[in-house]
């Protein structure tokens, strides 16, 4: 009886209590990353506002099939995810055990192409202060576009891999049998966890690299 | 002997021995104390620092090394707002009252409690790390370009440690909102919370939504301090000036970050020694909360002359002037609410009343540099560092103290000595304005900040301000000594020691681990005391003469 074991810890009455708490924290924890990654596109759109055709010339230079490969696969991902919660609130540990681990396998891929894709950026010489070559015809102010790109991919792909690891950890937990129809709100609070990733990317792409492409 | 303890429960503190139940504890009462003794550390290291610029302008000649005085401004501007003045009423007061005053046994998320002073400690370590290798000479706001391309301090180890610590702001803001929203009594509505809790509502709210900003700015700089190239690069078109927005946009709500709780502390001793209901609760509440709000849209006012337009500074000025009126609305609500009250002129009152006053001075003269033509003048003056003071130490301080007094029967069981206690509240008084109010006049003379030496007419003024500082000095180690000493020799305090209202003193001083034997249920609002015929409810809806 898996479900026995499950109690509230002291402080809440009741696991449904314990669950909906958990759930709100998460909720807040996602108001102060909303907050961080606003300041760094905030950032970004006051140098595009600045500098409109520096950036845009510099972003020609994002790959682009990567970025939009990484959009589907993460979206993909999100359902997956939902999936996996839907089927564990209604107790379908095996099917939950399924969409979880697609969920892991596309987050897994995208974590790969992004990793190609900073291999390519790296032979292309836009990597500031380790490989960075101006092209013919490029103002310096691109060098603060790969800046953002380097520092907004990076937090965002550090984001995917705690996410991964939270997932794993889900999995363990559902495996265990201490995830159940009775309580399933650690899956749910990482689902909104993932799904808020998930929203990061669909910030980062258009503004890295669909915006100002012709 | 053995036996008898065995019937009492055994309070908080004494539940357990081992050095690992206080380093792994998850109970609130415990992470409050250790951070408690934390923040006492930077403190008294900051202080020391303090110490040191004081005795260096006693004289125009100086006693440190101008590269040596940049750094010891420095690290005496960031351990104290971020390693005390910030931390130092939620963390310690917070912690330890906050599930205790809404009657729950504890904060919503424990481990995440005691994370935070994990967190807390590792930035501290780094930030001494960076002191200790040679300092930073950039000022506690970290101006680019100076501090990316101009500084040879330790800025990258410096501006991690502000990043760390954020982490640990944001975990106690964090438990502080859900443990509010979700983990109440039954009957404590919002409108039944005693002000206290509302102030570390507030001040949660402003350190979830703005720290985050900060650690993006800190991040930035840090990346472009390491690798040589960032966002506030002028050389490849960045802006230097977005460091400041940035910094601000964090920084000024950070200085309503250390007085909202005060606010709300001050709130409970004035009601409890006044023997009166805290009036306009409502309004109260309101003003709060309009502080936390507007806090997000007056950051520009520190940046007046640093080359922004006109047109935006005015508007900065203008939202500047509206955190006047709740401002105001908190002061004349304290005043009213002595009025007909049955005073009481114990320690933590005096240093309430303390709060009052500095905060006065410190928010009249916040509305001079607020006025666009006053601020030009003395941008970067005295007259800033004097304003700030008041603020941010007189009041903050003189709040934090006055609520470790207060609470200090509930946190240790023991009484402290009354008559210590208000001598030291009111040295920290006079010492305070001693120290501070000089600054003023300096201010308005001209003397501009962070300069190691200055004219010789104007030494008068600045010894009195050192002489001041060393009465405060006194005024803030005497507490140490006597507080120390009553652990030992204090009387036995008993649960209501100052016949307060509040859901905390309906438990044994110390109370014990879980708080409450069973949930408290709440039938009365905070302050139900009558100073006519000196009976009180407390909230659970029990009368007592």
């Amino acid at each position: 009886m898996p479900s026995a074991t499950l109690r509230p810890e002291t402080q809440y009455a009741t696991l449904a209590q314990q669950g909906e708490v958990a759930q709100l924290g998460m909720w807040v924890f996602l108001a102060t990353e909303t907050l961080f990654f606003g300041a760094l596109i905030f950032t970004y759109y006051l140098y595009r506002l600045s500098y409109p055709e520096a950036i845009a010339e510099a972003a020609k230079d994002a790959v682009l099939w990567c970025g939009s490969v990484n959009i589907g696969l993460l979206l993909t991902s999100s359902l997956t995810m939902v999936l996996a919660i839907n089927a564990a609130a209604q107790g379908r540990r095996s099917a939950a055990t399924g969409w979880l681990l697609m969920t892991i396998g596309l987050g897994l891929c995208f974590l790969g192409v992004k990793g190609y894709e900073y291999v390519a950026d790296y032979s292309d010489h836009v990597v500031p202060a380790v490989n960075f070559a101006l092209k013919p015809g490029e103002s310096p102010v691109s060098e603060l576009f790969w800046v953002y790109y380097f520092v907004a991919t990076g937090l965002h792909a550090i984001h995917v891999t705690t996410g991964l690891g939270l997932l794993i950890y889900i999995l363990w937990r559902l495996r265990r049998g201490r995830i159940s129809a009775a309580y399933y709100a650690p899956i749910e609070v990482v689902g909104l966890y993932w799904s808020f990733v998930d929203t990061v990317w669909i910030f980062l792409y258009p503004t890295i690299y669909l915006a100002g492409r012709t | 002997m053995a036996m008898i303890a065995a019937e009492v429960e055994p309070t908080y503190l004494d539940n357990e021995h081992t050095i690992a139940s206080w380093l792994l504890t998850k109970d609130h009462k415990r992470i409050a104390m250790m951070f408690l003794v934390s923040i006492t550390v930077f403190f008294f290291i900051g202080g020391f620092a303090a110490t040191l610029i004081r005795l260096h302008l006693a004289t125009p000649e100086g006693l440190l090394q101008p590269s040596l005085y940049n750094r010891m401004f420095t690290m005496h501007g960031v351990i104290m707002v971020w390693f005390f003045l910030i931390p130092s009423i939620p963390t310690t007061l917070g912690n330890f009252l906050v599930p205790m005053m809404i009657g729950a046994h504890d904060l919503a998320f424990p481990r995440i409690n005691l994370a935070s002073w994990y967190v807390f400690n590792l930035s501290g370590l780094v930030l001494l790390y960076a002191l200790i290798m040679g300092g930073v000479d950039t000022g506690w706001t970290f101006y680019t370009p100076y501090s990316t391309v101009y500084s040879n301090g330790y800025v990258f180890a410096a501006a991690l440690a502000v990043f760390v610590n954020g982490f640990s702001s944001i975990m106690t803001a964090l438990n502080f909102v859900v443990t509010i929203h979700r983990l109440r009594a039954p009957g404590m509505t919002w409108a039944r919370l005693p002000l206290f809790i509302w102030g570390i509502y507030a001040v949660s709210v402003v350190m979830l939504l703005a720290t985050p900003v900060l650690a993006m700015d800190t991040m930035l700089l840090g990346v472009e301090r390491f690798i040589g190239v960032g966002m506030f690069d002028p050389r490849r078109g960045g802006d230097p000036i977005l460091w400041q927005h940035m910094f601000w946009f964090y920084s000024h709500p950070a200085v309503y970050i250390m007085i909202l709780p005060g606010m709300g502390l001050v709130s409970e001793l004035i009601a409890c020694y006044a023997r009166r209901p805290i009036f306009g609760y409502a309004g109260m509440t309101i003003a709060m909360m309009a502080i936390a709000i507007l806090s997000f849209f007056v950051w520009a006012h520190h940046m007046f002359v640093a080359g922004i337009s006109v047109y935006s500074a005015i508007v900065f000025s203008l939202t500047t002037f509206f955190v006047a009126v709740p401002s105001a609305i908190k002061v004349f609500n304290w005043t009213v609410s002595l009025h007909k009250g049955a005073i009481i002129f114990d320690a933590p009152m005096l240093y309430a009343l303390g709060f009052v006053l500095l905060f006065t001075i410190g928010g009249v003269t916040g509305l001079m540099l607020a006025t666009l033509g006053v601020d030009v003048a003395t941008h970067a003056t005295y007259f800033v560092v004097a304003h700030f003071h008041y603020i941010m130490v007189g009041a903050t301080v003189s709040a934090f103290f006055g609520g470790v007094h207060f609470w200090w029967p509930k946190m240790t069981g023991r009484l402290y000595p009354e008559m210590w206690a208000r001598f030291a509240a009111i040295l920290t008084f006079i010492g305070f304005n001693v120290t501070f109010f000089p600054q003023f006049i300096l201010g308005n003379l001209g003397m501009p900040r962070r300069y190691y030496t200055y004219p010789p007419e104007w030494q008068s003024w600045n010894l009195l301000s050192s002489a001041g500082a060393s009465i405060l000095a006194v005024a803030y180690l005497l507490p140490l000594f006597y507080l120390g000493w009553s652990l030992v020799y204090g009387k036995r305090a008993g649960p209501n020691p100052w016949r307060a209202t509040g859901l905390e003193w309906l438990t044994p001083s110390p109370p014990p681990k879980d708080n409450f034997e069973r949930t408290p249920v709440v039938t009365v609002g905070p302050y139900a005391y009558d100073p006519e015929t000196d009976q009180y409810v407390t909230q659970d809806g029990v009368s007592h003469a």
